[in-house]
């Protein structure tokens, strides 16, 4: 049914923001947008209520590379992953019960 | 250290656990459906209150409204979210939701009737709500925590409005008071029953509060619930409709007549009154939405390749 | 459209008289396309939308109680924004067809917005100078908001004009079907006339002029045809509206006129 639905047209962003001058960017949350412009302007309705003076970044979400959680830890790469979420080990069908 | 010891000693140690640490499989979905569950609640919810919008009886009680239900689905999109770090997509989860696989929170399922039943759905429901997500904000896993304190933290003034609400219509004409009394006779035992099935039979309350996900049980919060209203009902000039209630001076608390179990089965197995409508509106939604989103990343598209080309 | 009944307005008529026609007009569009956009609660084609409307109906609502609670004020007989808004019949109401028009489908609305907003950033920016200091006040803040829908209304042309071939097909058919409605914004009545003559109030058509640029440059953009049509000659200005406004209203008002003098 929305097998094709477009979470490729709509991918994930992550969305940072500075409260105002003086302190840093903070990641506030996520959210699904179509391109950059559209990302930015539904990062500010939806995470700064339009608060002026903020500012935003958004990045795509597969643009992040993280390191791994425990660099001590041999099961994970050291050289940093580009998944900074939990990895999805297997597909989940349409069907199933989660 | 492996994965499942440093899982443990976390919990011990009331730390959180973030998207990449080891976490076991069932901890891992147990949080994913609770996430969208809640997530999906946030979303159907915008339904009863939003189609009061059109006929608030004054300007000011719109814009409180309008804004209320936006906050929802602020709040919807914070949740989808957190859920989104589990290795899931929002498009996953919708499609749960419209399968009918994954559910939304039943309260919902009931219709809001009349104008009062804002002011009934702020007091009663949201109270609830906050009641069951302020230990959220200190569940184990980390961006859900997260989420929660942003929920509560702009959560409190939809309950002021609808007590506001209530406040107003108690105080106000013959038929305002008798809007707000009959709200109130709808909606307060299905209120009870957000908190769940008594501790006794509910199966995942244990495994819940093991990992930190869940602090409270069912029956604690519930009974917190009652003990909170009571004396606000008076505040009110409104009673609540439990011939049963009785201030219990052994316990200090207040005692309160049997929940309808069997009422709360059927609506979460699809017999409530509004259940079909809410589906149904949330996927007339989605399709006949299809359109634009399809518009909206086949414009990307456009511009990307336009841009590889130049 | 009848402030007669109400007593005289204070501190001298006529002039007065069209300072409430005027805040009128102005509060009726921004109500009426608000009324509009809540119907787009919970049925937004993505949640992010579904906030971006709402955000938008809610400015328009502010504009709307700002400007409607002046007119009463400066009328001087006794009514607020409510009674401005639910009290009124039909052949009250001032705003333009354009806004009171059914959302239809999502890019009928899209259209709408364009027009409208395009014409409120122009109105605003020109009403920030305005004789009136509420007026002036009122519109400063309201610029910058309306440069906000004006941008999202933007956006989303571009992205249905030049999305799939059906946005293509339905941001046009929007665009046409509302057409006829705009040419309403930029007419003058004498009650303007007199308003803008004195500072008070912004020459519709002045306006104009960066209404077609805005429109122009986007359409363009978007890969769509600016219609053709002719433009409906206004008649919202005094109160003769579409069949679609008695239906507005009837839900807008009636639970408030079921209990007369109730507080909420």
């Amino acid at each position: 049914m929305s097998g094709r639905e477009p979470s490729a047209g709509w991918p994930l962003w992550e969305v940072f923001v500075r409260a105002r001058r003086g302190l840093s960017h903070n990641h506030v949350g996520s959210l699904h947008a179509p391109d950059a412009e559209m990302a930015l302007r539904n990062a500010r309705d939806v995470y700064t209520r339009r608060q002026e003076g903020v500012s935003i970044w958004v990045v795509p979400a597969d643009a992040i590379t993280a390191s791994s959680p425990d660099e001590k830890d041999p099961f994970f790469d050291p050289a940093g992953d580009k998944v900074y979420r939990h990895p999805t080990f297997y597909d989940v069908p349409g069907g199933v019960q989660m | 250290m492996d994965g499942q010891a440093s899982f443990d000693a976390a919990i011990a140690t009331d730390q959180r656990i973030e998207p990449r640490d080891w976490m076991p499989e069932a901890y891992r979905r147990t949080l994913v459906r609770q996430i969208a569950q809640h997530a999906h609640s946030e979303i159907i919810g915008m339904q009863p209150e939003g189609n009061w919008i059109t006929r608030a009886p004054s300007l000011r009680r719109k814009a409180i409204l309008m804004a209320k239900v936006q906050d929802e689905a602020g709040h919807g999109l914070y949740l989808y979210s957190a859920a989104e770090t589990l290795g899931v997509s929002r498009d996953q989860l919708m499609d749960l939701l419209h399968a009918g696989k994954q559910k939304y929170s039943s309260i919902f399922n009931y219709p809001a009737v009349t104008w009062a039943d804002m002011g009934a759905i702020g007091w009663l429901v949201d109270g609830a709500a906050i009641m069951n997500q302020v230990p959220l904000c200190r569940c184990s896993y980390g961006p859900y925590a997260r989420a929660m304190i942003r929920i509560c933290k702009e959560e409190s003034f939809h309950q002021r409005q609808g007590f506001e609400i209530l406040h107003t219509l108690s105080r106000g004409s013959e038929a305002q008071h008798a809007m707000a009394q009959d709200a109130v006779d709808r909606w307060w035992w299905p209120s009870l029953m957000m908190f769940g099935p008594p501790d006794d039979q509910s199966a995942h309350t244990a495994q819940s509060m093991a990992w930190n996900i869940k602090r409270h049980t069912n029956d604690e919060l519930r009974q917190k619930f009652v003990d909170m209203c009571v004396p606000q009902a008076e505040v009110l000039g409104l009673t609540l409709p439990d011939p049963d209630l009785r201030w219990n001076e052994a316990t200090r608390h207040w005692d309160f007549g049997p929940v309808d179990w069997d009422e709360l089965a059927r609506v979460i197995k699809g017999d409530g009154p509004a259940n079909r409508k809410r589906m149904e509106h949330k996927l007339r939604a989605h399709a006949e939405g299809a359109w634009v989103r399809e518009a909206a990343a086949s414009y990307a598209a456009k511009r990307r390749d336009r841009e590889a080309a130049a | 459209m009848t402030t007669e009944g109400f007593g005289e307005p204070q501190g001298g008529g006529p002039r007065t008289r069209d300072l409430v026609a005027y805040a009128q007009r102005l509060g009726d569009d921004a109500l009426v396309l608000a009324q509009r956009l809540g119907e787009w609660s919970s049925r937004a084609p993505e949640l992010e939308e579904d906030v971006a409307l709402t955000n938008i109906g809610l400015d328009l609502l502010g504009q709307a109680r700002a400007l409607l609670s002046y007119a009463g004020e400066v009328e001087g007989a006794g009514r607020d924004e409510d009674d401005l808004a639910y009290l009124r019949e039909e052949r009250e109401f001032t705003n333009c067809l354009l806004v009171e028009q059914p959302n239809d489908d999502f890019g009928a609305t899209i259209a709408r917005q364009l027009y409208f907003s395009t014409y409120q950033l122009e109105l605003y920016q020109a009403l920030r100078g305005s004789a009136d200091q509420t007026l002036a006040a009122v519109a400063a803040k309201a610029a910058k908001e309306v440069a906000y829908h004006r941008d999202h209304a933007t956006m989303w042309t571009l992205r249905l004009g030049d999305g799939t071939e059906e946005s293509h097909a339905r941001m046009r058919d929007g665009l046409e079907r509302l057409w006829p409605y705009a040419g309403e914004l930029f007419e003058a009545d004498e009650v303007v006339q007199r308003l803008a003559a004195a500072g008070t109030a912004a020459d519709p058509a002045s306006l104009r002029d960066g209404w077609d640029r805005h429109l122009d440059a986007t359409l363009a953009e978007a890969t769509l045809a600016r219609p053709d049509g002719r433009w409906l000659p206004g008649t919202g200005r005094r109160g003769v509206h579409s069949e679609h406004m008695g239906y507005l209203l009837a839900e807008l008002q009636y639970l408030h006129r079921l209990h007369p003098g109730a507080r909420w």
